[in-house]
């Protein structure tokens, strides 16, 4: 029950990325709705299948993205295990912790899409990337975090209940 | 005999005081005494009217506010089903005036087949510029088909699904059109870039580039067929140290906008890849 639960939730994440969220941009940037999902479902204690959230999120966002899914794929999983690995040291701040995944996440999902462009022959300049891509990102991802946040705490007492929630 | 003329008498003459005082009341002679009267009975009456209907009021009100709240409640469902009915029909006459636009522009070109698809999302990575249309291989869409809109070039089909494709911008950043200036008479080619604005290279240094030249698909290199519109050239960059002139273009199709696109699907790309000598 709690792995099959990553269906719908990711499935719906990513039909709102792409037909909702992916049309809100600032300036040239947009938010990634998948990435903060999973950086604060991997967050929540107790949770133990962000693994599995991470690689079918990034397989589906590759399968309709036009990006190599490797970019996805490998940005997902990196960002599960900062986020398993900062969920140890920082449990008392976890909205910090969120928003240093976020911003670490956004980050290194746009160097390897620059790259993985690159490969493909499409070089961008990353002065202007940077400045119209990648912080306008961040920006957006960092105001979904804290619902976001939210709400995945919520799924995850009720997936994971503990005695003082019960 | 004599009792019945004194009874006629007593009859008569109390007829004539009657009369006279008729005739002195109408002639408005009570008027003051008549007036203290009536005053006291229309008071009389108001005071007990208003207590009536203060009663009544009291006594029906609760029964009047509940069903003027039901009745409330449900103009306002009715309104907010008007409303919902509204903004589904402005949406149907956007599609109309959309789906009329295409229709004409199919008309106006009818060497080509069009299959008609709607936008149903974006690419989620802010790094490419590309749409994702409901018709797929299932409808005969093919991967390299182009995509116009009734104002101009849109794209070409990227990747392509059973009910499903997904089509490059031509201001996604790996998109390379070849265009020609119609009044320049020269070929160029067409980029586009990460914030979507397009540029246009490879203009010959001589050329005479002014803003407001008409760019037009050239069909060169098989990849889109000739004389499909792309937009205005805005201005031009002109150095005497650059091998080649550059402009950026205003396109004519507004991707932000985008909702329903035609696919050109009797235009087969030609694939020149296997010409270019591989290293």
């Amino acid at each position: 029950m709690r792995d099959l639960l990553a269906i719908p939730v990711i499935f719906l994440a990513v039909v709102l990325q792409s037909s909702i969220v992916s049309r809100i941009p600032l300036l040239s940037g947009n938010a990634d709705l998948p990435l903060v999902i999973l950086a604060a479902w991997a967050l929540q204690e107790g949770v133990d299948t962000a693994w599995h959230w991470a690689i079918l999120a990034g397989l589906m966002i590759g399968f309709v993205s036009g990006i190599p899914m490797l970019v996805p794929l490998a940005t997902y999983l990196l960002v599960v295990i900062m986020a398993r690995l900062l969920q140890r040291r920082v449990w008392q701040a976890p909205l910090l912790a969120m928003f240093g995944i976020t911003f670490i996440g956004t980050l290194i999902l746009h160097i390897f899409s620059l790259g993985a462009l690159r490969l493909n022959g499409t070089a961008l300049p990353i002065v202007e990337t940077l400045g119209l891509l990648t912080l306008p990102s961040i920006l957006l991802n960092m105001l979904l975090a804290v619902p976001v946040y939210a709400v995945m705490r919520d799924l995850a007492h009720w997936m994971y209940p503990t005695p003082e929630f019960e | 005999m004599r009792n019945n003329f004194s009874r006629a008498l007593q009859t008569t003459i109390i007829f004539l005081v009657m009369g006279g005082v008729i005739a002195l009341a109408l002639g408005g002679y009570f008027s003051s005494a008549s007036n203290v009267f009536t005053g006291s009975l229309v008071n009389l009456q108001t005071w007990l009217s208003s207590r009536f209907i203060a009663v009544q009021e009291f006594l029906t009100a609760p029964r009047d506010v509940a069903s003027l709240r039901q009745r409330n409640a449900e103009l306002e469902a009715e309104v907010s089903e008007l409303q919902a009915q509204v903004i589904q029909l402005q949406q149907r006459v956007g599609e109309t005036e959309i789906l009329a636009a295409l229709v004409d522009f199919s008309r106006a070109n009818p060497d080509n087949t069009y299959k008609a698809a709607e936008v149903i999302g974006r690419d989620p990575s802010p790094f490419l510029h590309y749409v994702i249309i409901n018709r797929g291989s299932n409808d005969g869409i093919l991967r390299g088909m182009p995509v116009v809109t009734d104002q101009g070039l849109v794209g070409r089909v990227d990747a392509v699904i059973a009910d499903a494709a997904r089509v490059q911008l031509i201001t996604d950043p790996a998109s390379n059109v070849n265009v020609r200036l119609e009044n320049a008479q020269t070929d160029a080619s067409l980029v586009g870039s990460v914030t979507g604005d397009l540029e246009l290279e490879l203009i010959p240094q001589e050329t005479n580039v002014e803003a407001g030249d008409l760019v037009l698909t050239s069909g060169l290199g098989g990849g889109y067929p000739p004389d499909l519109i792309v937009g205005q050239v805005v201005n031009i960059r002109a150095r005497d140290f650059d091998l080649f002139q550059q402009a950026t273009v205003q396109p004519v199709v507004d991707f932000n906008r985008l909702q329903i696109i035609l696919v050109i699907v009797n235009f087969t790309p030609v694939d020149i890849g296997p010409l270019f000598p591989t290293p």
